[in-house]
């Protein structure tokens, strides 16, 4: 058990190696848990937000989405939505909303333990945390075109408003409304992180790669103990 | 340069060139080319016509930099106007119901205030919008209230400008009748109520006019105002006993004369009329003598002894005349000849009297009074007030014209007065700290602006504040006459506005607004970036009246109707665009029905009404306000509920029905 522990986290590096290029080593180590802590403060942030224009609201609706909620004028979009018989905002993503703040801290728990792993199962563990900001905005687009696809026929602007998929990123149009979507600065801070991990990654893999290569095999160390 | 401005300038060139007025059809330049010129050509327009109309015009969807709060007098509301384009903005119902504001037409919260303003048992529906006075904080206006007094009933409302609504009547104990009001003191400490036609103190009370000179009284009255409730406190307000003169205008001290109040009056004849038997009517016995008396009340001493020499009148405490007298409270001044306005400078230094029937206005050094008073004086009048001698506390009379009722201030250390007579307005200098500004010989007229007609009050911004603001002055003129079209014989009145921005002899009339719905008294012009009005309630749920959610406001899923074993139906409704709910209700004839209602709704204008017809009810919901509704279901039959202000495309189908079973058939199940 804890021979395969140890084939999973990897070599150490040596210290000679870390004192002769202390940089090598610690780089990535630092862009992992830097993109771990990107990922935690993401959670405070707004990471997407539409505004909804029309001629009776100069100044424009707003709803914006956090990982785990929605602020803004939800209540009065709800309002206008159901002349169309659009569900109400909250209706959409609500597993994924219930559990995108745990989710978070894991990944950027995951983050760190990739910073400590020096195989190469660390991509593997700091995978989600790259991806999620992807995985986002292609959750908020399934569930955009969800609401905007699947109106109540008996609603009374139905011979109005035809089913439609506001578009999740970019200006759209549905009835007097023209929308604007876009990514607020929690998202640019998920990307950052992404970035992070791929260049740690990267450096990850030339600094512990030859050591990992310069290692036995398992079952060859085992047979040399 | 803005291009307006651009465009003035341009024109004013052409004007001068020209020499105008043009005859209408004449060939002019406006300077703004040729469309602009075939324009004017067309329409008749001259080039002052043009630069009136550029200085005035406001592009749609442009907002007024000023605004200007109007009585409108026995319509019983007030009237926000905005400036320059003098479009009016909306009216605050104050004495009167209005259906719009779903003010005293079945609301329980409007009702209660107009309810606190009847007297003697009578509730009154109407009333005599006289003199509007915004708070002030240092002697400048700070935007946040609103008072405004009732001739006709002798009341003052308070309005709280933070939604435009009247929050309170105060029914004055005293009297039946007012002038003097409202007027605030510099930091809004008082609001000065005067009286007008003296009476028996204490509504109520009866004595034949053969006793008038014994029994009948004239008064003032100092409202405690609490500006952090936002209320009037009755409780520590106090009444003066004066004599039976007929007391008119008022106005506070500021700076240095701050803590004395200034109040005219006619009638120290004390003529008590009765033309049907053969006595002078009361136009000629009220002005036989030459001199009135200028009103001299020492509110600082007055507020300090109040509480050991004041008795209750009508249960309000009141001083005595007596304990005025004795106490030093009350002097007086002789003043020409019936005058009508008394105007404080902006920095106190002067009391300006409009001689109404003396064409001088009359100016009080109000350190002149202040050392009269002090050196004192053997001159008393029949009641034993002292007068004091009017050459020891007249600082300067400048002859205007006919009829002088009101002065307003500028920024340029001139005053206007308004003409009644000659229907004009006067620009004169004043003299002393003011003569550095103008630069002009002091307390002379400059120049008269001709304004159409017969003109009562005027307005200049902020111009009976301690900083006027100058740059524009509306001629509040009683009669319209030929100036629009004939409205069957009821005209409306005619508001004016002039450019008084440059010095000197300049003052043109730029614009006549009709007022068609009352005949306004006082208005003050405040810069429009003071006032901080609410777009929406605060929180859904707000109870106007208690400045916060009430109890009974009610959230979506919550609506419930109740039904009583003592015959009450109580009902919670919620208001959203575009259904009430619940949307049946079904009473028994008889039943006595509680309704509340509150409006979800977060979005400006998203105004939703509720009428119940045939049962005399009608509210405005703003966004997020609560209001109830308490009526007995005495008329059986099927009766709508249904939104009275156009909400939304689904605004006919906001509707509910109100089902009243008869009491017959109710009692057979």
């Amino acid at each position: 058990m804890t021979t395969l522990l140890r084939a999973f986290v990897g070599p150490r590096a040596p210290r000679g190696a870390l004192r002769a290029a202390p940089g090598r080593f610690l780089a990535p180590t630092a862009l992992l848990l830097l993109a771990g802590a990107c990922l935690l403060l993401s959670l405070l942030l707004p990471l997407w937000s539409m505004k909804l224009l029309a001629p009776q609201y100069p100044r424009g609706l707003t709803v914006t989405a956090y990982a785990d909620r929605l602020t803004g004028d939800v209540d009065e979009i709800d309002g206008l939505n159901h002349y169309i018989g659009m569900r109400p905002l909250n209706d959409a993503a609500q597993l994924e909303r219930a559990v995108a703040a745990p989710s978070i801290v894991l990944m950027a728990a995951l983050c760190v333990a990739a910073a400590l792993v020096h195989t190469r199962w660390a991509a593997l563990l700091a995978f989600p945390a790259l991806s999620f900001p992807f995985v986002f905005l292609a959750d908020l687009a399934y569930w955009l075109r969800d609401s905007g696809q699947n109106l109540d026929p008996t609603a009374p602007l139905s011979r109005s408003i035809k089913p439609f998929v506001p578009p999740v990123l970019g200006e759209g149009l549905v009835g007097q409304f023209k929308t604007i979507a876009w990514v607020e600065s929690g998202w640019l801070l998920q990307l950052l992180a992404a970035v992070f991990i791929v260049v740690g990654l990267y450096l990850h893999r030339r600094a512990y790669k030859p050591l990992v290569d310069a290692r036995p095999a398992p079952e060859e160390a085992h047979a040399a103990a | 340069m803005r291009p307006t401005l651009r465009s003035i300038a341009a024109l004013s060139a052409a004007a001068a060139l020209l020499g105008c007025p043009a005859d209408p059809g004449q060939r002019i330049s406006t300077g703004l080319g040729a469309k602009a010129d075939q324009i004017a050509y067309d329409r008749g327009l001259t080039p002052d016509d043009v630069a009136a109309a550029l200085k005035t015009y406001m592009p749609s969807g442009r907002i007024d930099d000023h605004i200007m709060f109007a009585s409108s007098g026995h319509a019983g509301q007030v009237l926000v106007i905005g400036l320059p384009s003098m479009r009016l903005l909306r009216s605050i119902a104050v004495f009167t119901p209005e259906p719009w504001q779903g003010y005293g037409v079945g609301g329980k919260e409007s009702m209660e205030v107009l309810a606190h303003g009847s007297a003697g048992g009578k509730h009154l529906t109407w009333g005599d919008t006289h003199h509007p006075s915004l708070s002030e904080t240092n002697g400048v206006y700070d935007g946040e209230f609103l008072f405004i007094g009732d001739k006709a009933n002798a009341r003052v409302a308070v309005i709280d400008l933070r939604d435009f609504e009247t929050k309170q009547i105060v029914k004055n104990p005293l009297a039946t009748s007012d002038h003097g009001g409202a007027f605030v003191t510099p930091d809004t400490e008082w609001v000065v109520e005067g009286g007008q036609y003296a009476a028996p103190l204490g509504v109520g009370s009866y004595a034949p006019l053969e006793e008038y000179d014994q029994r009948y009284r004239g008064y003032v009255t100092f409202w405690k105002f609490d500006r952090k409730k936002g209320r009037i406190d009755v409780e520590r307000s106090f009444g003066m006993e004066l004599p039976p003169y007929w007391q008119d205008l008022a106005d506070a001290g500021k700076g240095e004369s701050d803590g004395l109040i200034f109040m005219n009056s006619f009638n120290v004849e004390r003529a008590t009329g009765g033309v049907e038997q053969g006595n002078p009517p009361f136009e000629a016995g009220a002005s036989q003598r030459d001199m009135d008396y200028l009103h001299i009340i020492d509110l600082e001493k007055a507020a300090r002894v109040v509480a050991t020499r004041g008795v209750k009148i009508n249960g309000f405490t009141t001083i005595p005349l007596q304990a005025s007298i004795e106490e030093g409270l009350l002097h007086f001044a002789p003043e020409p000849k019936s005058p009508h306005g008394v105007d404080v400078t902006p920095g106190g230094e002067y009391a300006i009297v409009s001689g109404k029937l003396d064409p001088h206005v009359t100016v009080y050094s109000t350190k002149k009074i202040r050392e009269a008073i002090a050196r004192g004086t053997s001159n008393k009048d029949p009641y034993g007030v002292p007068v004091l001698d009017f050459d020891a506390v007249v600082e300067a009379q400048v002859e205007l014209g006919l009829g002088p009722l009101h002065t307003q201030f500028d920024d340029k250390g001139y005053a206007y007065t308004s003409l009644f007579l000659d229907t004009a307005v006067a620009r004169w200098t004043l003299g002393g700290p003011y003569a550095k500004k103008h630069g002009q010989a002091p307390w002379s007229l400059v120049t008269k602006t001709p304004v159409q007609y017969n003109i009562g009050h005027l307005a200049a911004v902020e111009g009976d504040s301690a900083s006027p603001g100058g740059g524009w002055l509306v001629a509040m003129n009683k009669w319209s006459i030929d100036r629009f079209f004939t409205t069957g014989p009821l005209l409306p009145q005619n508001f004016q506005l002039l450019d008084i921005s440059e010095p000197g002899e300049t003052m043109p009339v730029l614009y006549d607004m009709p007022i068609g719905v009352g005949e306004p008294h006082y208005a003050q012009i405040i810069r429009a970036d003071k006032l901080e009005p609410w777009e929406v309630y605060p929180e859904v749920g707000w109870n106007p009246m208690t400045g916060k959610r009430d109890p009974n406001a009610t959230e979506k899923g919550k609506e419930r109707i109740v039904r009583r074993d003592d015959g009450v139906v109580e009902i919670w409704s919620t208001v959203v665009r575009s259904h009430f709910t619940p949307e049946h209700v079904k009473v028994r004839q008889g039943d006595r029905v509680i309704w509340h209602l509150t409006s979800l709704e977060r979005a400006r204008d998203a105004t939703h009404g509720f009428c119940i017809g045939g049962y005399n009810i009608n509210l405005s919901l703003e966004p997020g306000e609560y209001a109830s509704i308490e009526f007995v279901a005495d008329q059986p039959g099927v009766f709508q509920f249904y939104c009275t202000e156009f909400c939304s495309a689904l605004h006919l189908e906001m509707v509910g029905y109100l089902l009243v079973e008869p009491a017959s058939d109710a009692g057979k199940k």
